[in-house]
């Protein structure tokens, strides 16, 4: 099925860009990463456009397609209406650097900010520990994240608001809640994350999930819990007499 | 240079570039909601046709359980409450309605579907907000959502009652005032309410983190484990579930109302 597709890319800096038509044919099993390699080879050879894996494992072709956050390898062309003309523009939520490739060294900063993983003292003479599969299971679906950012991205507090400086987003709340649930750590982070890090800022929109390429379920298994126990520790008198009495760990 | 100002700028209400029909979703949430809301808040203060006795029956509106005051066979206390300001319009539904209604006004999954569809903060995802200032859940009055917990122990108890509404409904007095077992259309209608309620109800995220979510270690307490699993089956479902019980609520209402009324009639099928 050769057909010739319309395609608006963004092109720009940091001091403005807009968009740019063309036209390319494309075939059977491509994705759009493809298509924008052909358009770079052919069409626009100083596209700046960042990629590696082509596997959705590396994390780095995160653009918007179509207006929603995605991976450009991992989006077939199959899955787009190819009648209309398909948009393609950086993440939104970051500085841009040029065309399709944006600044995102903030999340690294971010990540330094957070509180490392501290185990507590080791279970055994030979300096390891014993954990159940059972206790890992929660936080092992954490460890998918591949950090394309994309849930950065389409998170509004971020994307809209530009509150960089006081919220950590969902990227950062899922690495949090990874080791804060971890069994054998033994760190407090419930007062950074309310208090620094803007857990509060979340209002439960689910964008952050929806977009997830390795589909971590980040609002409900991670964001909320984290919400809940900073109400155990912070909102919740009756909770605080309730912890004298039930296990913890 | 501040951080903020190296961004793109922020977009303007309902600019993106989907070209998908982003906003059907929130207009449906929104009506949805509108519909409920209007209709609960018409029903809690007619405080008339709230129960049906006719034809032996013994059907009880949810909107107004428990009946602490009021003039059905089913209230605790008989006629109006003393505190109640004489300039206010009573109904016995007003006295209760502010605890579920609380708890589904402060529920994750309300939240996020009535933050898009009511604030448009934001209206669908990756579109453009009408707001350039946003404070979250961090001050007063949103703050408040953190509280769903203590509205969630009070919805479990309305399940209890509510549940005891449904069993009470098996109950059919003859016209010699004999009391026997049977079953009609609301019977089914009020046991289905409570099914949904409580699928809606255990499948809550603050209950699921009460109940085992809290532990690092579930291995240390088995059965937290087990129950955590049983309401993280539900909650997977947990807006399913919200939007059955928030129909099936309303329509038992509906329901018994008109019958009350003789609009309707109940059907008894044993």
């Amino acid at each position: 099925m050769n057909k010739t597709v319309t395609f608006k890319i963004w092109r720009g800096d940091a001091n403005g860009g807009n968009f740019v038509e063309y036209k390319t044919e494309i075939t059977e099993g491509l994705v759009v990463l493809d298509v924008v390699h052909k358009i770079q080879a052919t069409q626009a050879n100083d596209m700046a456009c960042r990629w590696n894996c082509k596997a959705g494992k590396c994390g780095s072709c995160s653009a918007e397609i179509n207006g929603i956050p995605k991976l450009m390898c991992m989006t077939r062309m199959d899955t787009l209406n190819i009648d209309k003309p398909i948009t393609i523009e950086p993440m939104r939520a970051f500085p841009s650097i040029r065309d399709l490739v944006t600044d995102v060294s903030w999340n690294y900063r971010v990540k330094q900010k957070i509180k490392k993983f501290k185990p507590r003292t080791p279970d055994a003479p030979d300096g390891t520990w014993r954990m159940q599969q059972e206790d890992v299971d929660r936080v092992q679906e954490f460890r998918k994240c591949i950090e394309c950012f994309l849930c950065q991205d389409v998170c509004h507090v971020l994307r809209d608001h530009h509150k960089h400086d006081e919220f950590i987003g969902p990227r950062f709340l899922v690495y949090t809640a990874a080791l804060e649930m971890h069994p054998l750590d033994t760190e407090d982070r419930l007062p950074e994350l309310k208090q620094t890090q803007g857990i509060g800022f979340c209002n439960i929109t689910k964008c952050c999930t929806k977009v997830c390429p390795e589909h971590i379920t980040i609002t409900d298994n991670a964001i909320i819990p984290l919400k809940e126990r900073v109400v155990d520790e912070f909102y919740d008198p009756f909770g605080w007499l309730l912890k004298k009495i039930r296990p913890q760990g | 240079m501040a951080y903020a100002d190296t961004l793109p700028p922020q977009r303007k209400f309902g600019q993106t570039t989907r070209p998908d029909s982003w906003w059907v979703q929130p207009l449906f949430v929104f009506l949805g909601f509108a519909a409920f809301i209007v209709y609960s808040t018409w029903a809690a203060f007619q405080g008339n046709h709230y129960w049906l006795d006719a034809g032996g029956a013994n059907y009880l509106s949810p909107f107004y359980s428990p009946e602490i005051w009021g003039n059905s066979p089913h209230a605790i206390f008989h006629g109006k409450p003393g505190f109640w300001p004489s300039f206010l319009p009573f109904s016995p539904a007003l006295l209760i309605l502010w605890a579920p209604g609380g708890f589904r006004f402060t529920c994750y999954y309300y939240r996020g579907a009535y933050y898009k569809a009511f604030w448009a903060d934001p209206i669908n995802c990756a579109v453009g907000e009408p707001r350039k200032k946003f404070l979250g859940e961090r001050y007063f009055p949103l703050i408040i959502q953190n509280f769903h917990r203590y509205f969630l122990y009070l919805a479990l108890a309305f399940i209890v009652l509510l549940g005891y509404d449904a069993i009470k409904a098996m109950i059919f007095t003859d016209p010699t005032g004999g009391k026997h077992f049977g079953i009609g259309v609301g019977t089914l209608i009020m046991c289905a309410n409570v099914f949904l309620l409580s699928s809606y109800t255990l499948g809550c995220h603050s209950l699921r983190h009460l109940v085992g979510g809290f532990l690092d270690s579930k291995t240390k307490a088995p059965s937290c484990a087990k129950t955590y699993n049983c309401v993280s089956c539900l909650n997977k479902r947990h807006m399913m579930w919200a939007w059955f019980s928030l129909f099936s609520v309303g329509f038992t209402d509906l329901y018994i109302r008109l019958c009350s009324m003789g609009i309707w009639h109940d059907v008894r099928i044993f």
